[in-house]
């Protein structure tokens, strides 16, 4: 059982939009709940992983830091990471396993909290200060008007559209699957309060082709914690551990428009390369949706089906649905139970696998899957196993 | 009337690019070494390490490799609809620029189609934006 990691614990605080309780408060509700999902207390944890860290400029996009958990919550902390530069959110994950693979921690608590509706209400405290100018890379798209990420991601998704010949309607089944999803998940009700239907799609306003408003995310308050724990320590946790079969990363260059194809395509490959498993082994897969067309570049990056193919493997939606071959985004995906930013999908994955998803359990018994997470340059997927 | 574009920071790497529309010129890095590119401009070359970089006109055509229709004002009195496009210039392998496409209709766009550089001042940057070649 030495160098293997397992995820042995789950959170997540109350998800809403505009919530008044403190993200702080949010993000100590979750890892409470984590703890107690776990059966571990906190003298026990030993490391403190996140993405991005605390946003000092830009708090509404990551209100806490790993320090801040470090402080109040009395953790004696042996290792600790926050940063932006990694290949996505769930690296902080994939990160915390090699610590506890090698023997550097024993339980660490990863997390991923977001304010960025109730930041938006709270301006001078939570959101960016005005500046003159862009620099870094965003000076390569917003003076044309590309400021935000749906028109980077709408240039590759129309591409499939030119290309390969996606239509708004096979597009339409991420966003419906996920509201349907939503729907039975206690913790989506803020976020969807009714199933999306493709009539009700297709009218919606368009945001840059071929993606409408319900292709985006919706900016939402949460907090979702992950425990990471070590092989040699499972024998002190109480609930089902759920082992990191492999993970994979990449960023190939750090620019939205100068990559030919996205990350998803480097990271979906590596991710089989460390482990027997292989995509016909995988029972559920909870793909990053920030914007719907990202699903599908995971589905073909992941080998799932070939480039190109991963519209027609959603068309009509009952392939991904609960009851299907392939059921996607359980829970809702961000695009059905807000923008948590990654970590729910690792959230999801776990609950699913251990047949504790309640009136969204999808059927049989569950063993493998894959959560994944980023976008265009940046790309982090991990295979969970219940072996 | 639209709102003023975001307006970049000029720096050592970026100046050559912003400002090189006032001569009519759409600035590349490329080295004197190896003869590649680099872009988004640096101080030095992502090929091959050489220092020996300078800045340098391109032919300022090119053609649409994807595109999106933008219907989101993003700020205040922006007009929409208009085209979001990356463009894959002539002559300089492996470098694409995102960047509008002018003086067509947004029906009128499509991929594939070829394009050639049209500079709009604001202040000292001149955006390079495309419009099509008839």
């Amino acid at each position: 059982m030495a160098r293997e990691a397992y995820i042995t614990g789950v959170g997540q605080s109350e998800v809403g939009v505009r919530l008044p309780r403190h993200p702080l408060l949010l993000t100590v509700d979750a890892v409470k709940q984590a703890l107690d999902d776990a059966g571990l207390t906190l003298d026990q944890i030993d490391g403190v992983f996140s993405f991005p860290g605390k946003a000092a400029g830009y708090l509404a996009f990551s209100p806490v830091g790993t320090d801040d958990l470090i402080e109040v919550l009395g953790i004696k902390s042996k290792w600790q990471m926050g940063a932006m530069e990694q290949p996505a959110q769930l690296s902080a994950i994939a990160m915390a396993a090699w610590a506890v693979k090698e023997g550097i921690c024993r339980h660490v608590i990863c997390f991923r909290t977001v304010y960025e509706a109730g930041g938006m209400a709270n301006p001078a405290e939570y959101m960016p200060l005005r500046h003159d100018t862009v620099s870094g890379s965003s000076q390569w798209t917003s003076p044309f008007w590309a400021t935000s990420a749906a028109c980077w991601v709408a240039q590759y998704a129309s591409r499939h559209v030119h290309k390969y010949g996606m239509t708004r309607e096979q597009l339409a089944q991420i966003a419906i699957n996920g509201s349907k999803n939503a729907m039975l998940n206690p913790n989506a009700r803020a976020i969807t309060k009714e199933e999306l239907t493709l009539d009700k799609y297709m009218s919606a306003r368009l945001i840059s082709t071929p993606l409408c408003l319900y292709d985006c995310d919706r900016f939402s308050d949460a907090s979702t914690v992950i425990i990471v724990s070590a092989g040699d320590a499972i024998d002190e946790v109480k609930a089902t551990p759920i082992r990191i079969a492999a993970t994979s990363g990449s960023v190939d260059r750090y620019s939205w428009d100068q990559v030919e194809w996205s990350a998803a395509y480097d990271a979906g490959p590596d991710l089989w390369k460390s482990t027997d498993y292989r995509p016909k082994d995988v029972d559920t897969v909870q793909f990053y949706d920030g914007f719907a067309f990202l699903p599908i570049t995971w589905l073909e990056g992941l080998g799932f089906v070939e480039k190109g193919e991963g519209h027609k493997f959603i068309e009509g939606g009952h392939r991904i649905a609960r009851d299907g071959e392939l059921p996607l985004n359980t829970a809702g995906g961000q695009l059905g139970a807000g923008r948590l930013h990654g970590f729910g999908f690792a959230h999801e994955a776990v609950t699913q696998l251990r047949g504790k998803a309640g009136e969204r359990q999808i059927p049989g018994d569950p063993k493998v899957a894959v959560a994944t997470s980023g976008g265009g340059p940046m790309a982090a997927a991990l295979l969970l196993a219940k072996d | 009337m639209n709102p003023p574009r975001p307006k970049p920071k000029l720096d050592a790497e970026n100046r050559a690019f912003w400002t090189g529309g006032a001569e009519g010129k759409l600035n590349i890095v490329k080295c004197n070494d190896c003869g590649q590119y680099t872009h988004p401009p640096r101080i030095l070359c992502r090929h091959c390490q050489s220092e020996n970089i300078a800045a340098e006109a391109v032919a300022g055509t090119g053609v649409i490799d994807t595109m999106t229709v933008n219907h989101q004002p993003w700020a205040q009195g922006l007009e929409v609809p208009f085209v979001i496009a990356r463009v894959a210039l002539d002559g300089v392998p492996g470098v694409y620029l995102t960047t509008n496409i002018v003086n067509s209709p947004v029906e009128e766009v499509n991929f594939g189609d070829k394009v050639r550089v049209t500079f709009e001042q604001q202040d000292e940057i001149f955006y390079p934006l495309f419009e099509k070649v008839s």
